[in-house]
């Protein structure tokens, strides 16, 4: 079981998000709303933090539990792709209130609508994966 | 110990974010979410009509578990972490939604009128339901990322691909909740 601590720390992220009200559809259409900082202290405090560790990852500094150097992957480029990809991703984010990590953490909460967001997400990445030779990018 | 059942100020949820990434990372793989949905799309046979699924799904069986993981978390959280779901909305917020017909607005995480039984089980409901997440699906394997991927993990790095992602998902966000909700509600 050497995945258990992926699922011990699946745990911890998933009550964190909980916990800090990530996953309310309110917070994020309040976010959307530009009504509110939570969110955005939320989202903007937790890349602040985490760029202070990429930098000590890329110098080496923290290595992984295989003492191996930590490089995050590199995203693929194309400018329509990701501005296009985002947009349709917002959209569904903004009516739905659930990004990709939180819909698992809603089936806990809201287990028949998250589901149906779950299969239909996964329905949207099979439709993606089935055209991905012949989109622009 | 009443602490444990308030929810988290932004200082404290964004560093515990943080956190979840670098053990992520620490344990030696990439942090993000989406990717997840490509792994249960594999699972679930799409290889058959599909070489872009013709993967090894053990290879990525890390993400599966926190997958799994987020969900026992969720059901952690709901029963027994958060017996009080109000939502300290902002009152212009609040005030707009309840003004387009929403009610209970902020007594609870989710809104009844998409979330409730009664809503999934009528059309309109159902379709909302369904269209977002198309789109959260099919959007973010096309952009190569979701929040935690791109707007965490991909920002974090300084990745230019992930700012043009992150403003994708603002536009669409804004698009949402400025014209799609107010419309359809």
């Amino acid at each position: 079981m050497k995945n258990i601590k992926f699922l011990l720390l699946g745990i911890f992220f998933a009550i964190v998000l909980s916990k800090s009200q990530a996953i309310s559809w309110f917070r994020f259409y309040e976010m959307f709303r530009f009504q509110s900082f939570h969110m955005f202290g939320i989202i903007g405090s937790a890349i602040v933090i985490s760029a202070v560790f990429m930098q000590l990852f890329k110098r080496g500094m923290i290595k992984d539990i295989h003492g191996n150097l930590i490089k995050p992957k590199q995203k693929e480029k194309g400018f329509f792709r990701t501005l296009v990809g985002g947009t349709f991703f917002g959209i569904g984010w903004g009516i739905s209130g659930a990004c990709a990590g939180p819909i698992f953490v809603i089936l806990g909460f809201k287990f028949l609508s998250a589901l149906i967001l779950l299969i239909s997400a996964l329905l949207g990445a099979f439709i993606y994966g089935l055209l991905s030779k012949k989109l622009p990018n | 110990m009443d602490f444990i059942f308030e929810p988290f100020a932004w200082f404290v949820g964004g560093p515990l974010i943080a956190i979840s990434l670098v053990l992520y990372f620490y344990f030696g793989k990439n942090f993000g979410t989406s990717t997840d949905f490509e792994t249960l799309c594999t699972l679930a046979g799409a290889g058959k009509f599909s070489d872009y699924f013709k993967k090894d799904w053990k290879e990525r069986d890390f993400g599966l578990m926190f997958a799994m993981g987020l969900v026992i978390g969720g059901i952690i959280g709901s029963h027994f972490l958060i017996p009080d779901q109000t939502v300290a909305l902002n009152p212009k917020t609040i005030q707009e939604l309840t003004d387009i017909g929403f009610t209970n607005v902020a007594n609870q995480y989710f809104p009844d009128e998409i979330f409730s039984n009664e809503a999934v089980f009528s059309l309109k409901g159902f379709l909302i339901l369904v269209v977002s997440g198309l789109l959260i699906g099919f959007g973010t394997r096309y952009a190569g990322g979701c929040t935690s991927g791109h707007a965490i993990t991909g920002l974090s790095s300084l990745q230019f691909p992930s700012l043009l992602a992150v403003i994708g998902f603002f536009i669409g966000g804004i698009i949402a909740a400025w014209f799609i909700i107010p419309t359809i509600f």
